[in-house]
Parts: C-alpha cells; structure tokens; sequence
C-alpha cells in the first residue's frame, strides 16, 4: 500500500472536478472514474477519441548497460535485441515467480531506459529496482516530473498529428521525442484500450496545457478509470493487483509471451519448478449468459457446485451487452466453452469459459 | 439531485408511491446518479412476498453490483419487465419509466418508517 497518509493528486486533479468527473481513490490516487458516464465514454473511445489522465503511473530513467547494470535480469521480457525508440512490456518477478509489477521498458538511447509501472506499486518498484540494480546502475523516479495523457481511440492518429506532426510514423509499440508546446516530449504508440492510441509523456507543471489543446478537438472528450477497465477488459489485458499479483506467477498469469527463459531473470528458476511440475492454476475468460457481471472476488463453481476458482476483474461488456469477466481456476477445469456458475454462495449465475479477448475489431493496429 | 415530492423514501434510497393499498417503487435520482449506468437488473417474480427493507431486486451498474430494498412489505402485483432489456431507462427516468415492481401493501403504518421528501433532502445533505 501506499505509505502517504492522503491521497497523491495529479497535476489535473482541479481540472477533473472543473468537468465534473466523480472522483474516486485508486491505488492511493484521486483519479477521475467517470465524467459523462462509463457507457458513453466507453463508445467515444471505441469510435472516436478520448483523453485519459494516467500521471498516476510511475515513471523510472536507469542509465547504464543492459546487462553490467543488472536491470535485465530484474525483468522477464528480452531487451537485448530492442532497438532504441522502441518499447517492450513484461513484468518484474519476486523469486518465487509472483508478479512484483507489470512494465513497459523504453529504450531511450543505448544505455539508457525509460520504464513505466503502475501506480499503486511506485514505491516497492523503486526498492526492488535500487536493491538489484548494481552499481553500474542510475536510478531516477521521474514520477513527479513526468504526467501521462493518454489519446486513444480510432481518430487519435488524426487529432495527434495536427499538434504534433510526424507522430502519424510511429509504429505499435515504438517511440520517439517531439517537439510538443515548445518541449521536447515523449510519445509512445500504446495504450490499454484494443484501440489506436498515443501516450503522451509531458511536464507534470504543464499537464493543463497539454491536456487542454487536446481537449479543444471536438473529436475528442475525456474518459475516466471506469471506461478504460472495461476497455482493457473487453481486449484481455490484466491489470495489476487483480490478474497480477505477487501470490498468482507469472505463468498463471499467461504471462508467457513477455518472458524471455533464453536469458536469466529473477524468478525464473522458479517459474521453471512451476512448467515442470505442471502450472496449477490458469487465467480464463468467462462470457454470462446474462447482463449479470461476474464481479471480483466472487467464486466460481462448477454445475455441480464445486469451488474451482475466483473471478479476478468483472464487467458489463458493452461489445457483447453481456457480463463478461476474467477468472483464476484451476488448470483441470480451463476448457474454453465449459459451463461454469460465478457468484456468492447465495446466488449464483451461468458462464462460459472463453478466451479472455471478448473484441478483436479494434483499430489497434490500424 | 431530482427529488419527487409526493413520494416516501427510505435511507437506502428508494421511493415508493402509495395509491390506495398499492403502491410504485423505484430507486431515487441520486441512487441512478451514484450507480452510474445501470446494466442489469433482476427483479423478483410476480406474487413474491417481500418485506419493509429486505432484499427486492438486485440491480448492476458497470462498475458495481447493489440491492434495491423493499420500502414496504406486501405482494409483487407486476414487475417492470421493460428493465430487463434496458436497464438504462432507470437512469433516464427513476421515477416514471424505471419504477421496478407494483406491490399490494400488507401494512400501511409501515409508511411511518419512511422519509417525507423534505425529510429526505435534508437526508442526503447531511451524507453529503
């Protein structure tokens, strides 16, 4: 948990209660969940543009060489072969193959990354990164230097480009520094929608200009923490403290893709105890027959009523005007298209057991 | 926040508009306003039996999952069948178009146990 007594508020917090956004605490953070509403919010960003403020989100500079300064062995994704400009996500693991926090790894220059993590886990990041990285190493948390606007949605490309000519190059998951309002700003094509989208990382004491000149496109309205769970939702993206934690490993996860096991990690020999004796539980898609939500926390069970897992995030899917929902179960039972039962011991609903990408039409990749 | 006059409320924030020995119940403009957009609702079967305060209908926004509480007890005379499709219409309209169930009421001094609308307001200051 965070060790500040308050609530940290962003740069835009005045500007979020100017709007009208309901505010709401957030891994320690004052953050905007709703300003016109979750549904509508949701539409514009799956048909148009929305801006999200994301300055919750950590931000660390290391300099020093990949390998003499120890960070590739603090993270699971490969960084060798990354060229700079470009960014790779992956997670940070505890020995025992728990997810510490998942991250996206920029390479800035040669010898020197740019890596963003989640907000409710800044401060044990920073001690896990300070107490394995050598002394090759500097480590800067750029935190409270650096806000995070994030433009995402099928028009993004087309508002972006007018403030800030040549972003429309930028390929999925590179990078590249503009001259932005006179500064010299980070953009990165990513996002945690399904959607085309930019993260724009500027000066936390210029955030409101930023965010204003965006907002001045009518293309473009503002979306809260509440759209954008069921956007990432509805593509299958985990969000930490929920599909990750430090007591779910990285396999469980469904991690897989971002480990690199050609290179030595921590957490790894551990990891490899867990393929070997077989990976006890598994993350899984679940599809209602019904509006009904599966809701975190809630168990899953069996037609027959057994326990075999719990539901980790859950929502209405606006996609498929269903509850949709993701659970850990156990692996025995992970069969897509199985029928499952989610709820309490005093009401339950009917499921499915499906993958957990619910929308594939995304312009993601357009 | 909207608040009808002529209706009862209780703190858990529903209404009820008695007619006689029946009465409309619904959920108040700032209960839709704090869920946010409604999703789902279950609503319980015609000639159910509920009693003041206990569990009626459960009710899903995006976000979150709540119950809506009877604020009388009685019988369900008819349900409000057009929620179940669109679940939204009780935060266009929480008292006319999103009402929930019609009940035939087994004690009207129970309405002693709710809010005037006056009383009400001032309720939802003091929380707020």
């Amino acid at each position: 948990m965070s060790t500040h007594a308050q609530l940290l508020k962003t740069p835009l917090f005045d500007e979020h209660v100017r709007l009208g956004a309901k505010m709401v605490p957030f891994g320690g953070w004052d953050m905007p969940v709703q300003y016109a509403g979750i549904l509508d919010e949701y539409a514009q960003t799956r048909q148009q543009a929305s801006l999200f403020d994301i300055s919750h989100m950590g931000e660390f500079i290391i300099q020093g060489d990949l390998m003499k300064s120890g960070l590739d062995r603090i993270v699971t994704q490969r960084l060798s072969d990354l060229p700079v400009k470009s960014c790779r996500y992956g997670g940070m693991l505890n020995v025992d193959g728990g997810v510490i926090d998942d991250l996206i790894v920029f390479r800035l220059e040669q010898d020197k990354w740019f890596i963003v993590v989640n907000g409710a886990t800044i401060d044990k990041d920073a001690q896990q990164f300070k107490n394995q990285l050598t002394q090759d190493a500097q480590f800067d948390d750029v935190t409270f230097h650096t806000a995070k606007l994030d433009l995402q949605g099928p028009l993004s490309r087309e508002v972006l480009k007018q403030h800030v000519p040549g972003v429309e190059n930028l390929a999925y998951y590179t990078f590249d520094f503009f001259n932005f309002l006179g500064e010299n700003v980070l953009i990165s094509r990513t996002g945690y929608t399904g959607e085309l989208g930019y993260e724009v990382y500027c000066p936390w004491d210029r955030a409101l200009e930023y965010w204003q000149i965006l907002m001045q496109d009518e293309r473009v309205e503002p979306a809260g923490l509440g759209a954008r769970d069921v956007l990432r939702l509805e593509v299958g993206y985990g969000l930490y403290g929920h599909e990750l934690n430090e007591d779910i490993s990285a396999l469980e996860s469904g991690l897989n893709r971002f480990i690199d096991f050609d290179k030595d990690f921590i957490g790894k020999a551990a990891l490899q105890g867990q393929q070997d004796a077989g990976v006890p539980r598994k993350l899984v898609g679940l599809v209602s027959r019904s509006r009904r939500s599966p809701r975190s926390e809630q168990q899953i069970y069996t037609e027959a009523g057994e326990v075999i897992g719990v539901v980790t995030s859950g929502s209405f899917s606006p996609h498929l005007e269903r509850g949709i929902g993701v659970g850990l179960i156990d692996q025995r039972h992970a069969v897509q298209g199985q029928a499952v039962m989610f709820g309490t011991e005093r009401s339950r609903a009917e499921a499915e057991i499906s993958s957990k990408i619910f929308y594939k039409n995304g312009s993601l990749k357009s | 926040m909207e608040i009808e006059e002529h209706l009862l409320y209780t703190k858990e924030h529903e209404w009820v508009n008695i007619d006689g020995d029946e009465a409309y119940v619904g959920i108040s403009d700032y209960a839709q306003n704090s869920l946010g957009d409604i999703t789902f609702i279950e609503l319980p079967s015609v000639d159910d039996e509920v009693e003041q305060f206990e569990e009626l209908a459960s009710i899903e926004s995006v976000k979150a999952a709540s119950d809506i509480f009877s604020p009388m007890s009685g019988r369900i005379l008819e349900v409000n069948e057009e929620l179940e499709e669109n679940p939204g219409l009780i935060n266009k309209s929480p008292y006319e178009k999103g009402w929930v169930a019609r009940i035939s009421l087994s004690d009207l001094e129970e309405k002693n146990n709710l809010m005037t609308s006056e009383e009400y307001e001032k309720f939802l200051e003091s929380a707020g």
